[in-house]
């Protein structure tokens, strides 16, 4: 498979003065090769870097040393940055923040403004990135009318107007309800599965990791496990051991398992656990 | 609650006002307003007067929002109104010790009421059936000849458009940092104006914190989405005149004709 | 006698204008002194008004509010003192921080109550011994703590005041899953050493399960339910109405005993749900 984007060796910590010198690496070697389609969830606790990762995809910050190629196009490269930024969208935390204009659809339009796209050509793709999102009916709508998902879907949908080919999505759930997480989870799935956008999300939320393909769980500034979800949640131990959460469901079941009951190493969800625990009860 | 105040008075609709382009009702309303000022006799000034009644109904707006916004500014209409009174020439009418009211003073207080008056109302017309993002746009494209100057016409259309995004923000966070000291004890409704003034730093401290978070958020967010100045900028909202616009015209050109024709070939009142 | 009766409360926005919204309507309750309440109900439900109301940042339209038997609104005046014993944290308080210093800003509400330097500095110490800061950290200015620290010393700017109830409206939003455990369990450790009323609102079942005695269950302004943890998710049909869940291992105990295994589902944590399962092997 091809790699959309690549991550080399990156270095980097804030400022570059002198004094800073002795400051340490927040992202500390990192490695690591994203393809194109993927759904990637990169978790750790605050301050391990994942979300100084996220803002490198976009070349809004820069390595310290280390490259990063996007498509190809290393992000130091001056002359290609809004190549880069049409390529990789970003949606930060905050849903309030990121939002430009007073009115929704305003709003979406603001990329594509930017690049200069023909006014027919905007409206059209502004009316489809709403309906990718589901906001569709909201485009007149000002901001601070909506709840925080659909907010962050507004954000998300300013993003797919410009028609990246992959999205980063810079903890987007954190400050929201569980409805409005669950709006903007399932958005994101269905931009990844439906029209192939590659998806990197960065997350602390377990239950959001473990619908992605492949999960990046780093710790101070290090990539310290790699995998699927699968594999990545057999890792209780390790899990654990860095403070992260882990459903309920593939704890029990790991618990179980130390007794020495025979069971799977992982579950992810309620069913697994309970098709898992079935083997052993029914007996 | 502090959320609960609209800003902007915009009002949406369908009107033949709605309909007319932002640059046109800016332009014309500078009109409006000049020729207001230019009527000098009684019928010129019912001339502009009519017409800006007839455009106030065109906008199919209920009139008391009209009353209210002139409510706002009644003090001034009343005060500028006496004040008027005793200024001005021709027949004494009344007098009494230093007060002396004359024909011109009655004029005077009469013509400054309905000007001001009509003033507000034909300005409502504008701010009520505009959106302000519409506006912000119309003022862009009105300066930018002023370009020339090296004014950053789009920069300052750029300010105008995330601050009136971010003012209902901004007074929801000073609620909750209100709310959150006043549950700390803090008062801001006792004491004497100094005491008022140091209560309300717990509330202006994190309030500017919150707003550098808030612009530098925005800031990442804009440059994620290839902002760059007006350099290049496309709009999707293509502004265009249209038939409503050359009908708004002629009708004002005629307001306007009508206005001048009346103050060549009647007299103008005794000031 | 209950530290906290709530009798009729009514809360109407705009009486009488075009605008007018029921936030709150009728609710009634009793809160024993020494219990830990936890309040939940999507958002929207009026569980935010409702703590307001409580502690006096809103009046009710009809209705009393009782604190230690006193209608908090007999004397308008003395509202502020109503602050001070049915302390308020905030949804991301670290917003509210201000002053040069962590410990000036702990100092804050004490300074308000008219307490005296000693006392004031006794409490000051006292509750950032509470929520985990460290001496050194106190002396600081509070903008250069880390996003948990800001958190848990704003959270001890509260507890300084020393309230008979304290009312945490969602502590644990935006942290990640390490600054949520160790909060959570300083918050418990707080309620166990100074056996005041503690009320916790939440959108995390699980956390919710972990911690609460009672559950106050909030729905479009109204009381839905008011009863024990265990007794109210067992009503997992009933939440699920109002767009709430019950914690995953809860479900996980309903699924089993659905599908034929006689296991206790009065469930709220895996260790429960451990024992219960090595139980039922056993016989």
């Amino acid at each position: 498979m091809k790699n959309f984007i690549e991550v080399r060796n990156v270095f980097f910590k804030y400022g570059e003065s002198e004094e800073s010198s002795e400051e340490k690496y927040v992202l500390d070697g990192i490695n690591l090769n994203i393809h194109k389609g993927e759904f990637v969830a990169a978790v750790g606790h605050n301050g391990s870097g994942k979300s100084t990762l996220a803002k490198h995809f976009n070349s809004i910050y820069l390595p310290t040393t280390g490259d990063v190629y996007v498509d190809g196009i290393n992000t130091k490269d001056d002359e290609r940055l809004f190549d880069i930024r049409k390529k990789v969208g970003l949606v930060l935390q905050n849903p309030d923040n990121q939002i430009v204009a007073g009115i929704v659809e305003d709003d979406v339009a603001f990329g594509c403004e930017n690049l200069g796209i023909a006014p027919r050509e905007i409206r059209e793709r502004v009316y489809n990135a709403l309906e990718a999102v589901g906001m569709y009916e909201y485009r007149k709508h000002s901001p601070e009318k909506l709840s925080g998902g659909q907010k962050q879907r507004v954000a998300i949908a300013g993003i797919i107007a410009m028609e990246p080919e992959c999205i980063v999505l810079d903890e987007p759930t954190a400050m929201l309800d569980p409805q409005g997480r669950q709006e903007v989870i399932s958005t994101v799935m269905k931009l990844n599965r439906e029209l192939g956008i590659t998806v990197i999300l960065i997350t602390h939320y377990m239950e959001e990791a473990v619908l992605a393909d492949r999960v990046v769980m780093l710790n101070s500034g290090k990539i310290i496990l790699e995998g699927t979800p699968k594999e990545v949640f057999s890792q209780v131990e390790l899990l654990k051991k860095h403070r992260l959460d882990v459903p309920q469901a593939t704890e029990l079941i790991y618990q179980l398992r130390g007794c020495g009951y025979d069971l799977p190493p992982t579950v992810l969800n309620e069913e697994e656990c309970v098709d898992a625990l079935m083997q052993i009860l029914k007996k | 609650m502090v959320r609960d105040v609209t800003l902007g008075q915009f009002m949406p609709g369908h009107s033949l006002i709605h309909k007319l382009d932002a640059r046109s009702k800016i332009l014309l309303l500078i009109a409006y307003i000049v020729f207001i000022f230019l009527s000098e006799n009684y019928f010129s000034l019912a001339l502009i007067t009519v017409a800006s009644l007839a455009v106030i109904l065109l906008t199919k707006i209920n009139f008391k929002f009209y009353l209210k916004s002139l409510k706002v500014i009644l003090f001034v209409i009343v005060f500028t109104g006496i004040l008027n009174i005793f200024y001005g020439s021709g027949t004494v009418l009344y007098e009494w010790g230093f007060i002396t009211i004359t024909e011109g003073g009655i004029n005077n207080a009469i013509f400054v009421i309905i000007r001001i008056a009509v003033l507000v109302m034909i300005s409502s017309v504008l701010t009520f059936t505009t959106s302000p993002s519409d506006l912000t746009d119309a003022i862009e494209k009105l300066l930018k000849p002023l370009s020339v100057f090296h004014i950053k016409v789009h920069e300052i259309a750029m300010m105008m458009t995330i601050a009136l995004r971010f003012i209902p923000v901004f007074l929801e966070e000073t609620d909750k940092i209100m709310n959150a000291q006043k549950a700390r004890g803090a008062d801001f409704e006792s004491g004497n104006v100094f005491q008022r003034i140091k209560a309300l730093i717990p509330v202006l401290i994190p309030l500017f914190v919150s707003s550098f978070r808030c612009a530098n958020d925005l800031a990442t967010a804009m440059e994620c989405r290839c902002y760059n100045g007006g350099n290049n900028r496309t709009r999707m909202k293509v502004m265009k005149f249209s038939l409503a616009d050359l009908f708004g015209l002629m009708f004002s050109l005629l307001v306007f004709a009508g206005v001048i024709l009346l103050n060549l070939y009647l007299p103008a009142v005794v000031r | 006698m209950s530290v906290i009766k709530a009798q009729n409360l009514t809360l109407v926005y705009g009486k009488g204008t075009s605008f007018q919204k029921t936030a709150l309507s009728n609710v009634n309750f009793e809160i024993e002194q020494g219990e830990f309440v936890g309040l939940i109900g999507h958002t929207g439900s009026g569980k935010s008004t409702l703590v307001q109301l409580l502690n006096g940042l809103l009046k009710p339209t009809e209705g009393t509010v009782y604190l230690n038997g006193k209608n908090i609104w007999e004397e308008p005046k003395k509202i502020r003192e109503v602050r001070f014993k049915a302390g308020m944290v905030f949804q991301y308080p670290e917003y509210q921080l201000f002053e040069e210093t962590v410990y000036k800003d702990i100092a804050y509400g004490p300074k308000n109550m008219g307490l005296s330097e000693d006392e004031t500095d006794k409490r000051v110490r006292s509750a950032a011994e509470f929520v985990g800061l460290k001496r050194e950290l106190l002396y600081k200015s509070p903008f250069d703590l880390s996003g948990g620290e800001k958190r848990r010393a704003a959270i001890a700017g509260v507890i300084a005041m020393d309230p008979d109830v304290l009312i945490l409206d969602e502590p644990t939003a935006g942290l990640d899953p390490l600054g949520r455990d160790v909060l959570l369990s300083q918050i418990q450790n707080y309620h166990k050493t100074r056996k005041n009323t503690i009320i916790f609102v939440s959108h995390s079942m699980e956390d919710i399960a972990r911690i609460s005695d009672r559950i106050l269950v909030m729905n479009h302004g109204e009381k839905l339910l008011f009863d024990t943890t265990q007794n109210v998710f067992a009503k997992a049909e009933e939440l699920e109405k109002v767009g709430l869940r019950i914690p995953q291992i809860t479900k996980i105990m309903r699924m089993l005993k659905k599908r034929g295994i006689n296991v206790n589902t009065n469930i709220l944590t895996i260790e429960q749900a451990f024992n219960e399962i090595i139980n039922y092997l056993g016989t």
